[in-house]
């Protein structure tokens, strides 16, 4: 299993041909409460830093990003129903969506564990 | 980020506790404020409705006004009713513009030989303008950035604060008295900004920090940041300059005509006060609604408001997601034909018609002290 990061705090991680995506423990961090998640519908077409769910705090909202291009498989229903999964578990129940690659090798351009760390403290 | 200016940030009393308490500060009307604490919004904002919250609000203007014929003068200026405000009470009121526009809104206390306003940090260097200008002969004094103001706000509020200055338990809602808090001189005003019980507390700028630590040392008070200050007074419907009110939203517009005294109305006299006079009379164009959408969607400012019809017919001015009404909740502006509660509305977020209704304001119960 392979898990990438995004510059925008997207984690995406692959297990055989399908990629499961959310936002980061730092990312659920900065947002503080999430309230509201809005995510994709099965068989929507994502592109590559475009729009693809939506996630709000009290204060205020986000967009989520698609880390690759590639097709939604599945929305995560729970978190729509208890946005506070986002919180509590980022990187686990708290994911936004299921989706197919179209180019597997866009994944090399984000960075591994090491790498987002590294940004993510270079942020401070 | 982007700042107005390039002027170095102001500071309140309070800059090295909010950092030692963890906050996260931002910029905010060019002071740095905290916007959280590590309790985080939500929490903050159920904790100040549950027992009580400590806010630092020093960045706001507070003004002595003195001089012979102060409240004639200054109701020149506002439609308040001053003659009528009995010695150590409150009154809240608004600056307004000759087109019956809101320069900003204020509370103004009757000292009995002075008169003590507060007003938004961001428009007091302007409105100190305005007052100096407005009231010839009458002394203008901003008590500066040396005065803290910190407010306690919440159902245990008062008996915090009469753990300290026992007489606080009674004063009426709306007055104002000098106080000693262990040995420090303040002002303790019973009044807030999140429509629940509680006070607003001046001190000088040197003996601030000690207040704040006497009154977070109580268990029951939680230091609050920003963040829930805002959706604390959305939920309870008081506006936000800036946003819900300006100098385009006349005080009929905005539904803030009961701020304005029969005799007020009649006689005027201050800026704008045919126009107001005028839209009492035959009504608006336009009110400030509540808002309820009926999904879990928050619709933030400046989301588009359409009627049935897909017609537009107004704009959000505040809107966020409400942790005590558990929803999302939204003030703005509609066409006096959409105004009635209950009105159907569609708000447009990210491209979306949802649905929502006109709702009653607060949108939780004012729980202000009645005696």
């Amino acid at each position: 299993m392979t898990i990438r990061f995004t510059e925008d705090h997207e984690w995406i991680s692959l297990d055989g041909d399908v990629a499961t995506v959310g936002i980061t423990t730092f990312a659920q961090s900065q947002l503080g409460d999430v309230v509201f998640v809005e995510v994709p519908e099965a068989g929507r077409a994502l592109t590559k830093g475009k729009d693809a769910a939506v996630v709000e705090s009290v204060k205020a909202a986000s967009e989520v990003f698609a880390p690759v291009d590639g097709t939604v498989v599945e929305g995560n229903q729970a978190v729509v129903e208890d946005p506070s999964l986002v919180n509590s578990d980022p990187q686990g129940a708290g994911w936004f969506f299921k989706m197919t690659l179209a180019s597997p090798a866009q994944l090399d351009g984000l960075m591994d564990q090491a790498a987002y760390d590294a940004f993510v403290e270079g942020q401070h | 980020m982007v700042t107005e200016t390039d002027s170095p940030l102001l500071t309140t009393p309070l800059n090295a506790l909010h950092r030692e308490l963890g906050a996260k500060m931002v910029t905010f009307a060019g002071y740095d404020m905290p916007v959280q604490y590590p309790l985080g919004v939500l929490k903050e904002h159920l904790h100040t409705r549950e027992q009580a919250g400590l806010f630092d609000v020093s960045h706001m203007g507070q003004v002595v006004l003195r001089g012979d014929g102060v409240v004639e003068a200054l109701e020149k200026l506002v439609p308040g009713e001053l003659k009528a405000l009995k010695e150590g009470r409150i009154r809240y009121s608004f600056f307004t513009n000759d087109q019956a526009g809101i320069l900003d809104d204020l509370m103004i206390a009757n000292r009995g030989d002075h008169l003590f306003l507060v007003v938004n940090a961001a428009c007091k260097v302007q409105d100190i303008a305005h007052l100096t200008a407005g009231l010839p002969g009458i002394e203008v004094e901003y008590l500066g950035d040396d005065r803290g103001l910190l407010a306690l706000q919440g159902p245990t509020a008062a008996a915090v604060l009469a753990r300290f200055v026992p007489e606080v338990a009674t004063m009426p809602f709306m007055s104002m008295v000098n106080a000693s808090l262990k040995g420090i001189p303040v002002t303790i005003a019973r009044s807030g900004y999140t429509g629940e019980d509680g006070y607003e507390i001046g001190i000088d700028g040197a003996r601030t920090e000690d207040v704040a630590r006497l009154l977070l040392a109580e268990p029951e008070v939680s230091a609050i940041g920003l963040g829930a200050r805002d959706s604390l007074r959305l939920e309870a419907g008081l506006c936000l300059y800036g946003h819900d009110i300006d100098t385009t939203t006349t005080p009929v517009e905005a539904g803030l005509t009961w701020a304005i005294s029969k005799r007020r109305r009649e006689e005027g006299g201050y800026p704008g006060d045919a126009i107001v006079r005028r839209q009492l009379a035959e009504g608006a164009a336009r009110y400030r609604v509540g808002i309820q959408p009926e999904g879990r969607a928050p619709a933030r400012e400046h989301t588009e408001i359409q009627d049935a019809s897909g017609q537009t017919v107004g704009e959000v001015t505040s809107g966020g997601f409400g942790p005590s009404a558990n929803a999302p909740v939204a003030m703005g502006y509609v066409t006096a034909a959409n105004a009635a509660v209950g009105t159907p509305l569609s708000l447009i977020v990210r491209g979306k018609a949802l649905p929502a209704k006109v709702a009653a304001l607060p949108f939780v119960p004012q729980r202000y002290y009645r005696g």
